[in-house]
């Protein structure tokens, strides 16, 4: 009899617990995967491909997936790396390609006949212009993809590293200097 | 005058090497070879070039136009020529350029018409435009527009106008001078701050080492009979913060992250801004020169009244340099920084340049571990803890830096002043606040790409879905167009053949169409006539007559050519 009760208060207690489990998971049932929002946002939204997927978030949901490498992202250089490294608690790898400095896109305004399709190209709406009207780079919003650089019949499309201005100047990292070691000789001397 | 001053944490007392300059009085600087004025010389917008290469100026023109609201115009010093708007070395610490005005002047110093601002007849906000349209920033070391601070923010009262007249660091001793000679002016445009502003009370602080400074302020508020209190404060370094002061003379905390004193009813301006800023309300001058300290390695040290865009080297040598003077520090030796270029113009935030010399100023013995000694903390006057933030500036652990208060340092240099391992922990501190905001912008322009890109894809989305509806519609017109068509045409034939009409009217409908063409062609095709069978000579007529006589013969055409075609009854209409 007492075996009996028993399983019965175990059963009622898997019922219970069972549909309280079953009604959570209805009710705060995460819409999307929050690992791939997070690895999007370390990602530089350069959308440029450069890893092999068509834009940011693809990418971000492959590795979320454990599909691929978190070193693919030459834009996001070493230092997107580390970051997707910490995050994940994967290893850290050098990157694929070399790091660039930072670019952006210009036209040769002289040359561009106004053919559209870098227009079509570009992932962040940066370039302006109309079909056989002169096209020209919105350099603030251009994300430095190069995505641009292979549609262009006439070849007028060319990167240009964004110089240092007073704008974006930084404060270096302190160094610390190497004292030279020329007063040597000359102690051993007066020794 | 004032019952109780307070004090504020830590603080260092360098020698302050101030009687080297301030023995002579204010000597004006020589007119330059030529002067080169930076458009952006205060904190904001960069004013917009008014002038081009060639175009004559006059004295207190203006060159420049003020760009948005945290922003303010730019003059010209003196008359003369522009020679070029273009990129010229800026006295930053990175040598970098920026638009510059070059001047050429022609020796006259005429100045443009210009007179005392009607004071009576202006709103607050007039006298705010006014002050930007003459370029007054603080003088005291920011540049912030002078216009952007005359403001009480809505439901605080103003308690305090503070007057920094501390001037705390080493050598600098413009302020001092400034106020030994030139106190009327600086208390009449303490009283313009004062009518703005509507403080409760009016505090000048200055700095207890400088009596006749103190003694010359007193008599002109006293002969103005003004109630403003002029307050000798305790030298310690840095007493001339605006955060230090303030609590110096009225004991109140300012809170790290306010980002304007009046907030809490407090107000600050530095003595030089005042001083300009009646210069032009009571003169109509804008802000065109300023008062420079020139010291350090010199033989004449003292102070001047310098034209803004003079290259330093050559103002610097009216003190006559000593031969081993080897870079200029723009600023104190506590905060400013050598120079990177020489040839470099005063801005209207040059308030001192002295000339280095490794006499003066030993290099630096190696930088050594951290020995968590904690002087550096006992230093702060911000009571952080320069310690850690050093330890995560060097990891950049940035994060942990403003866990750590980063912002909140004023980079007044005290903590690298007494650490014995001689860190320079200023310099990490710059670098992670730099850093800091790098990164800011790097993630702005990153998620502003992100939602320009996921509003591309949308967009195309939504005109591929809108094209597939468009031919969707553009199919179903098609379709129903040719139902009619086919109607149309099947009721024609229906009244010749109706039982076969009524058989199959969508095969009738196609048959009496494909008949409609075939008699169409065959209309065509016979309204093509020969051409060439007008104007026919009687020889030719005949031998004509003569081949169709025989093509008849022979059977080939059953009709003459010009008849009419039997079968045109045939066609439908």
């Amino acid at each position: 009899m007492d075996i009996l009760l028993a399983i019965a208060i175990m059963a009622l207690g898997a019922v219970v617990l069972g549909a309280a489990l079953g009604f959570a998971s209805i009710k705060f049932k995460v819409e999307g995967d929050p690992l791939v929002e997070k690895i999007d946002a370390i990602l530089p939204q350069t959308q440029c491909g450069q890893c092999g997927f068509p834009g940011c978030k693809p990418y971000a949901e492959a590795i979320a997936k454990g599909e691929v490498d978190i070193n693919l992202c030459p834009p996001g250089g070493m230092e997107g790396v580390q970051r997707l490294a910490d995050l994940l608690g994967r290893e850290v790898k050098p990157l694929e390609a070399e790091e660039k400095p930072k670019q952006v896109a210009r036209i040769d305004e002289n040359t561009c006949i106004g053919c559209t399709l870098c227009i079509q190209a570009c992932p962040v709406d940066a370039i302006v212009g109309a079909a056989k009207q002169m096209h020209t780079i919105i350099a603030q919003q251009c994300t430095g993809c190069e995505l641009c650089l292979p549609p262009c019949p006439v070849e007028c499309i060319h990167m240009e590293v964004i110089p240092e201005t007073l704008e974006n100047w930084k404060w270096k990292y302190p160094v610390v200097a190497i004292q030279p070691v020329a007063a040597r000789p000359s102690a051993k001397e007066a020794a | 005058m004032l019952a109780k001053l307070f004090k504020f944490y830590g603080g260092v007392k360098p020698p302050s090497n101030k009687t080297l300059s301030n023995q002579q009085p204010i000597r004006p600087a020589p007119l330059p070879s030529r002067l080169v004025v930076p458009l952006h010389q205060h904190i904001g917008g960069t004013p917009r070039p008014l002038v081009q290469a060639g175009d004559p100026v006059l004295k207190g023109q203006k060159i420049g136009e003020a760009d948005g609201w945290i922003s303010a115009a730019v003059h010209a010093p003196t008359s003369g020529t522009v020679v070029e708007v273009a990129m010229h070395v800026r006295p930053h610490v990175s040598g970098l350029e920026s638009l510059c005005v070059v001047i050429e002047p022609d020796g006259k110093d005429e100045w443009i018409t210009h007179g005392p601002a009607d004071r009576a007849a202006m709103s607050p906000a007039d006298i705010c435009q006014f002050l930007q349209e003459h370029g007054i920033v603080g003088l005291g070391g920011a540049g912030f527009p002078t216009h952007g601070k005359l403001k009480a923010t809505p439901g605080v009262p103003m308690a305090e106008l503070i007057i920094n007249a501390a001037e705390c660091e080493p050598y600098i001793t413009c302020d001092d001078l400034l106020m030994r000679e030139r106190a009327d002016d600086v208390v009449r445009g303490i009283a313009v701050f004062r009518d703005m502003l509507q403080p409760t009370q009016v505090i000048i602080g200055v700095e207890d080492n400088k009596p006749e400074a103190i003694a010359a302020m007193k008599k002109a508020v006293e002969a103005q009979g003004e109630t403003f209190a002029v307050v000798p404060v305790p030298t310690l370094y840095p007493a001339g913060g605006a955060k230090q002061l303030i609590r110096v003379l009225t004991g109140k905390e300012v809170p790290g992250a306010m980002r304007s004193t009046a907030d809490m009813g407090v107000q600050v301006f530095n003595v030089g801004t005042a001083y300009a800023a009646w210069r032009a309300i009571g003169h109509g001058e804008p802000l065109i020169s300023r008062i420079v300290t020139l010291t350090g390695n010199v033989r004449g040290a003292g102070n001047v009244e310098a034209l803004i865009g003079t290259p330093m080297d050559e103002l610097l040598k009216l003190a006559e340099p000593n031969p081993d003077t080897d870079g200029i520090i723009m600023g104190g030796p506590m905060m400013g920084f050598l120079v990177p270029n020489e040839h470099a113009p005063i801005v209207k935030t040059s308030n001192c340049l002295i000339a280095h010399s490794e006499r003066l100023f030993p290099p630096k013995a190696p930088e050594m571990p951290c020995i968590r000694c904690g002087a550096c903390a006992r230093a702060c006057p911000h009571e952080l803890q320069p310690f850690e933030l050093y330890w995560h500036a060097r990891a950049k652990d940035f994060g942990k830096t403003q866990q750590y208060h980063i912002f909140d340092c004023i980079e007044c240099g005290c903590c690298a002043y007494v650490c014995p391992s001689r860190i320079p922990l200023v310099q990490y501190f710059r670098f992670a606040k730099s850093e800091i905001w790098a990164r800011e912008k790097e993630k702005k322009a990153a998620d502003e790409a992100k939602q320009r890109f996921e509003f591309k894809q949308f967009r195309e989305e939504r005109e591929k879905a809108e094209k597939a509806e468009k031919l969707a519609k553009a199919a179903a017109a098609q379709a129903a167009k040719k139902a009619a068509e086919a109607a149309a045409a099947s009721e024609a034939p229906a009244t010749e053949q109706p039982a076969e009409a009524a058989a199959d009217p969508a095969e009738a409908a196609k048959k009496a169409a494909i008949a409609a063409a075939m008699a169409r062609a065959k209309a065509q095709r016979e309204a093509a006539q020969p051409k060439n069978t007008d104007e026919l000579t009687p020889e030719q007529a005949r031998k004509m007559a003569e081949i169709e006589a025989r093509r008849q013969q022979a059977g080939i055409v059953p009709e003459p050519a010009d008849a009419q075609p039997a079968t045109t009854e045939t066609k439908p209409e």
